[in-house]
């Protein structure tokens, strides 16, 4: 057993492989592993298919030319509901897509960690999610009823992606937002998980109702990466809020002539110490106001 | 006509949710998940009047007892009695035991609705969100759309563009698929009432709004509409309604969801 599994950024985003699948938890603007992302900003990797749930993650990898196929249900900001380099990307047919139904989605996922080549499920008969995804097949029960079902493909990725508030060095994870998403299946669904953390701890020593807060098995964590504010500019309950100036400033960066490669100049490039500084560091973070639906 | 005075300051924004809250009338004991403005106010009206039975979340993660009132919330504290995480609204939906109503892009004749792209697939004029959750939602439970601006960009000649969610198109349904749990009802824009109540799941409009004719809610779209029996006039927010309308949107959202907010009852020059 690795007894410290912290590696940096840089370490972790060395360990991918241009081509693989790469799945990236989350929600929307909730709590993706942006300090992640901007290292695969930073480095040479390419022709990624992205598994996402999608926000400014996917738009991001979109503008730097990495996504050669995104399988996805959405991609919005939620504030900011058109995320502008997805569109981008998708309405110029610069990647491949699987769009498919969160639900089947879902399934996707589950299929993956549980091993199974498909789950079936009735979400996205009768739509053009089946139309448009000639691989997707239908299943007919071997029981009594003969119903239809849509048999949704596991969604096995080469790695996942995660951001949470407070890992220690063997890979166990906390996640305290009020809702975990499926950060749960991503990290199951792939042969490597690498997690960035808020805060980083040697050893873990909890009272059962903070255990409790544990999404999955440290067996399924590789890679530690302490990254604090490591999902700026998105949302981490219950740390910090969005950055809804940094998102509108990114958002913006779509509508400017040259204005991705001016964003990834003045915000990706020089590193994430250099971008936690000029985002106004830990004191504004501390500033950003929970959003409230 | 001594309500002329009341009823001219009465939006058109309120009267569509308080046609929308009738959705939600007798569906028992479910989640109602009003998305957007006008349909969460209306999911709050119809728990806080006629259907106190109903489920509703604070919009994050949280089962509410009371529905949260819109926007910033000063010291109002949500009164939670349970949690009902995404994972878990996604096991809600595949067990039937919700009714949803969002605003969709496009939909057409057969109840089919879009909120992918528009235009070819493979390079759409517009990209939009994604199918998201209709796949799923529109062929497990309850559904109603909200359409704010009724005219034949939304309500298509043809088929959508990428049909997000199921409806009665029988084409669409190959032998052994499960097509009893569809359930459309109502579509509420800002010139009706409308649903899918004809013979075979016919659209048709159930009311019109005061001031509006069959024949322009007819020209507003892109297929052939029949009147349902009783057709008649969307009814006008009561006073009591109104009241609780204010308290779930203290900061007047409701005022930006249709251009110019107009009024419930439309001037013949309007018109």
């Amino acid at each position: 057993m690795a007894l410290n599994k912290e590696l940096s950024a840089a370490q972790a985003v060395s360990q991918l492989r241009d081509g693989m699948t790469l799945g990236i938890g989350g929600w929307g603007p909730r709590r993706k592993p942006m300090a992640l992302v901007r290292e695969i900003l930073r480095s040479p990797l390419k022709n990624l298919t992205v598994v996402s749930y999608g926000g400014p993650d996917v738009g991001m990898l979109c503008a730097a030319g990495k996504v050669k196929k995104l399988i996805y249900a959405f991609v919005t900001m939620d504030a900011i509901p058109l995320e502008p380099w997805f569109r981008k990307a998708r309405e110029s047919a610069a990647m491949d897509v699987m769009e498919l139904d969160e639900g089947m989605f879902e399934w996707g996922l589950r299929a993956a960690g549980m091993r199974m080549s498909f789950l079936p499920t009735r979400c996205g008969l009768a739509t053009d999610v089946l139309a448009r995804n000639p691989s997707l097949k239908t299943i007919q029960s071997p029981y009594g009823d003969g119903e239809v079902y849509l048999a949704m493909p596991a969604l096995k990725l080469d790695a996942a992606l995660i951001h949470v508030n407070e890992a220690d060095r063997l890979g166990n994870t906390l996640l305290r937002g009020a809702d975990t998403f499926f950060d749960h299946l991503y990290a199951r669904a792939a042969d490597a998980t690498y997690v960035s953390t808020e805060v980083l701890r040697e050893r873990f020593e909890l009272d059962a109702d903070t255990a409790k807060q544990n999404p999955f098995e440290r067996y399924l964590v590789k890679g530690v990466v302490h990254a604090p504010l490591g999902a700026h500019p998105t949302y981490l309950g219950p740390d910090y809020g969005w950055d809804m100036d940094h998102l509108k400033r990114y958002n913006a960066s779509a509508t400017e002539e040259g204005g991705w490669e001016k964003y990834v100049a003045e915000f990706v490039a020089p590193g994430e110490s250099e971008y936690l500084a000029k985002i106004g560091g830990p004191e504004r973070a501390a500033k950003l106001k929970q959003p409230v639906f | 006509m001594t309500q002329m005075t009341e009823n001219e300051v009465v939006s058109l924004a309120e009267l569509m949710i308080v046609a929308a809250s009738e959705a939600w009338r007798d569906n028992g004991e479910i989640l109602a998940s009003g998305i957007g403005v006008i349909p969460r106010i209306g999911a709050s009206l119809a728990k806080l009047t006629h259907s106190p039975e109903l489920l509703m979340t604070d919009s994050e993660a949280f089962l509410v007892s009371e529905p949260v009132p819109l926007g910033a919330r000063g010291d109002y504290q949500p009164k939670y009695e349970g949690y009902l995480s995404f994972e878990r609204v996604f096991e809600c939906v595949w067990g039937g035991k919700r009714h949803a109503m969002i605003g969709p892009t496009q939909i057409d004749r057969w109840g089919q609705t879009n909120l992918s792209s528009v235009g070819p697939y493979d390079k759409p004029k517009s990209a939009i969100l994604g199918v998201r959750g209709l796949p799923g939602n529109s062929i497990n439970h309850i559904n109603s759309m909200i359409v704010p601006n009724h005219g034949p960009r939304v309500f298509v000649s043809g088929e959508v563009d990428m049909v997000s969610g199921v409806g009665y198109k029988p084409e669409r349904w190959a032998p052994g698929m499960k097509q009893d749990f569809v359930d459309i009802r109502l579509v509420v824009t800002d010139l009706c009432v409308m649903d899918f109540g004809g013979p075979d799941h016919a659209p048709r409009v159930k009311s019109l709004h005061p001031g509006v004719s069959f024949e322009q809610v007819q020209a507003a779209t892109g297929f052939p509409l029949l009147q349902a029996p009783g057709m008649g006039e969307t009814p006008m927010p009561t006073a009591g309604q109104l009241a609780v309308i204010r308290r779930m949107d203290p900061h007047n959202l409701r005022a930006l969801q249709l251009k110019g907010n107009p009024p419930a009852v439309r001037t013949a020059a309007a018109a």
